[in-house]
């Protein structure tokens, strides 16, 4: 294989990783303008989509399961949030920003102990490991093709849904001015628990497709969480579509640092990304000084 | 009188200690003073901690990273050959300052290494510069950026020993040598210096909370106070909120380092979990457990976890225990679980006491 392939190469695993990245940083942004809340548990529910997905296949077709998944992984968003957050509004953001931290870890370890420390993972979606489509000279698996195009359409989905729907721009009014879109009779509360249910979903599709290709495991979550933070930083937090645009970079530049560094260092490389936009450019590479990522709540 | 009244705590605790180690000699359990002994170093974590979470009104994600960083340095340092600069000038003259020491390596080879009182320095030094670097930056922004900041290096750091050999990867460092503070007072895990190790640990912790207790009843600690209620209020008051919290995060990464370095001398060596991401949340759980802005608290509860943990009496939910604590404490108590139970004592003695003699806010 000559140069230029292997850079194509190494430039399509990164924009699939980075694709998942971008879900997760999405689900992030989706919760952090609803209630202001960082959620380090958003990693769980990319985590939880997998495991009920792969539970559900054992009974009905994958269609079928994958869909069930992100039902169930939905409707724990929601329940969590009308159970730990609508009743703690008037803690702290502090106090909720830990209450995730918690979440994450019972999450976890509900997971190790409903199924066990084995990897699994979903069958491929379409063909088998070995099935590879020559795409401009590089050699890629059909569930790439699968990721690429679930995420391309659900994030265009999402933005149809911000945009154009009244649920939509109810949430989009929430997070921009909480005040006036209550006195405009938008159930607020109501609008929260539908982010953290649309997060999770989100979050569960996004684990049920990438399971055949990086596998599922009670720990997978929380490596994913944090890229994905990172992208939605590399981003701007607060603007899911910048996001989308963080999540690639954060996946090719970490793609293109296992071809320069040992494998050991690989997520190094993400963190140290995640670190220097923090410290250069607090708001995103995307978005504007003095815009929400530093708005205080 | 009040002076007094103010050293009874310190007393207080110090007996505590004593009748422990009295009563588990009495019982013939003086082996779980070993346990202990590392949940006291580990309670120093969680007490530099509670300046961060309790007054400067920050997470810190990264507080593991710091004790590794510690006890990296000491043992990377102190275990190391340097044998080969023995020749250069500049070494004699090191060793004549006592930074170089002689001594034999675990298969009897004579080798030279860094004193463990110089590696104690050196990690000190390097976890003020590290502390400075992340924190100045993050703790100038609005919000919780520090949480992420510090989460972001608390794994950049466990991936960096966990890929390096030369800190022994996956296996950590073994054959930490034993540090001599004062003649007779050695830190090491030999079963005779058990007892005299667990005083060394008590001793430092009542040591350093007595310094805090000074440093938060000073300028310092009325500006980080002001600053935990009001950011705004303490900014228009001419304090300095982004300097305050930068020293104060400097000082408990300090801390952390410290405790790292201290355990790392007493277990002989220290492994890469210790920077994972998973023990620095556990160490913001012990600081939610013990009511963050209160250093009584967080030291009991920590220490008494800590303790319990290191036993294994969670066994296989050991995690999942400090996940729920999180989130009960948080959800139910946010100023922890002993101040409610303090207040509701409180009420009930003034209740006992008869009409008229009641007295209020004697703190």
């Amino acid at each position: 294989m000559d140069a230029g392939n292997l850079t194509l190469q190494y430039l399509l695993s990164g924009i699939t990783k980075g694709s998942i990245y971008a879900v997760v940083a999405i689900g992030f942004n989706l919760i952090y303008s609803a209630t202001g809340v960082l959620n380090f548990a958003q990693g769980e529910f990319v985590m939880l989509g997998g495991m009920v997905a792969v539970t559900l296949a054992h009974f009905v077709p994958l269609p079928v399961a994958v869909a069930g998944a992100v039902v169930i992984v939905a409707l724990v968003g929601c329940l969590l949030e009308v159970l730990f957050f609508r009743k703690l509004r008037h803690h702290s953001v502090l106090h909720l920003i830990i209450i995730t931290i918690g979440l994450s870890i019972v999450i976890q370890e509900a997971a190790l102990h409903i199924w066990d420390e084995k990897v699994r993972s979903l069958p491929y979606f379409t063909g088998n490991e070995i099935s590879s489509i020559k795409l401009f000279g590089a050699a890629i698996s059909p569930q790439v093709i699968w990721v690429l195009a679930t995420v391309a359409v659900t994030v265009a989905a999402l933005h149809v849904f911000l945009k154009f729907t009244l649920p939509g721009r109810a949430m989009r009014a929430c997070s921009s001015n909480p005040e006036a879109a209550m006195l405009a009779g938008i159930n607020i509360p109501n609008m929260r628990t539908l982010s953290f249910g649309l997060s999770a979903a989100l979050g569960a599709l996004a684990g049920c497709v990438i399971s055949p290709i990086t596998m599922t495991h009670y720990e997978s979550g929380a490596p994913l969480a944090i890229k994905g933070f990172a992208a939605a930083i590399v981003g701007g937090l607060g603007n899911p579509m910048a996001a989308v645009l963080g999540g690639l970079l954060v996946g090719v530049l970490e793609a293109f640092s296992v071809s320069r560094l040992p494998a050991a260092y690989n997520d190094v490389s993400a963190f140290a990304i995640l670190l220097l936009v923090l410290f250069v450019r607090p708001h995103g590479l995307f978005g504007r000084p003095g815009g929400e990522a530093v708005r205080e709540h | 009188m009040t002076r007094l009244r103010q050293l009874l705590p310190f007393a207080l605790f110090a007996l505590a200690m004593v009748a422990t180690q009295g009563l588990l000699r009495a019982l013939e359990m003086e082996y779980c003073l070993t346990q202990l002994t590392m949940a006291l170093y580990y309670a120093i974590v969680v007490i530099g901690l509670c300046l961060v979470m309790g007054y400067a009104g920050q997470v810190s994600l990264g507080h593991g990273a710091f004790f590794a960083i510690g006890g990296y340095t000491s043992a990377v340092l102190t275990t190391h050959d340097f044998s080969r600069f023995k020749a250069a000038g500049w070494a004699g003259g090191l060793k004549q300052l006592h930074v170089f020491v002689g001594q034999q390596d675990l298969f009897g080879n004579q080798i030279m290494t860094v004193s463990p009182w110089a590696a104690f320095f050196a990690a000190m030094l390097l976890t003020l510069v590290v502390a400075t670097l992340i924190g100045y930056p993050a703790l100038r922004l609005k919000g919780h950026y520090l949480a992420m900041a510090t989460l972001g290096f608390g794994l950049i750091v466990n991936k960096t020993v966990l890929g390096t050999a030369a800190f022994g990867a996956a296996d950590g460092i073994n054959g930490v040598p034993e540090w001599t503070l004062a003649p007779g007072l050695t830190i090491c895990g030999k079963s005779a210096a058990r007892v005299s190790n667990y005083y060394i640990a008590a001793t430092l912790v009542l040591a350093l909370l007595l310094l805090l207790r000074n440093l938060l009843h000073s300028r310092v600690g009325r500006a980080l106070q002001a600053i935990h209620d009001r950011e705004t209020a303490a900014n228009a008051m001419g304090i300095d909120t982004a300097a305050y919290k930068l020293r104060a995060f400097v000082l408990s990464a300090l801390l952390a380092a410290l405790a790292g370095v201290f355990f790392t001398h007493y277990t002989a060596g220290i492994g890469p979990s210790e920077a994972g991401a998973l023990k620095s949340v556990r160490y913001v759980a012990l600081a939610a457990a013990g009511g963050m802005a209160n250093l009584w608290g967080v030291t009991v509860m920590s220490t008494g976890l800590n303790y319990l943990s290191l036993r294994g009496l969670f066994g296989s939910y050991d995690h999942a225990v400090f996940g729920v604590i999180l989130i009960l404490i948080i959800s139910i108590a946010p100023d922890g679980p002993l101040k409610p139970l303090g207040k509701w004592m409180g009420g009930l003695a003034s209740r006992l006491r008869p009409e008229g003699r009641r007295e209020h806010g004697a703190a």
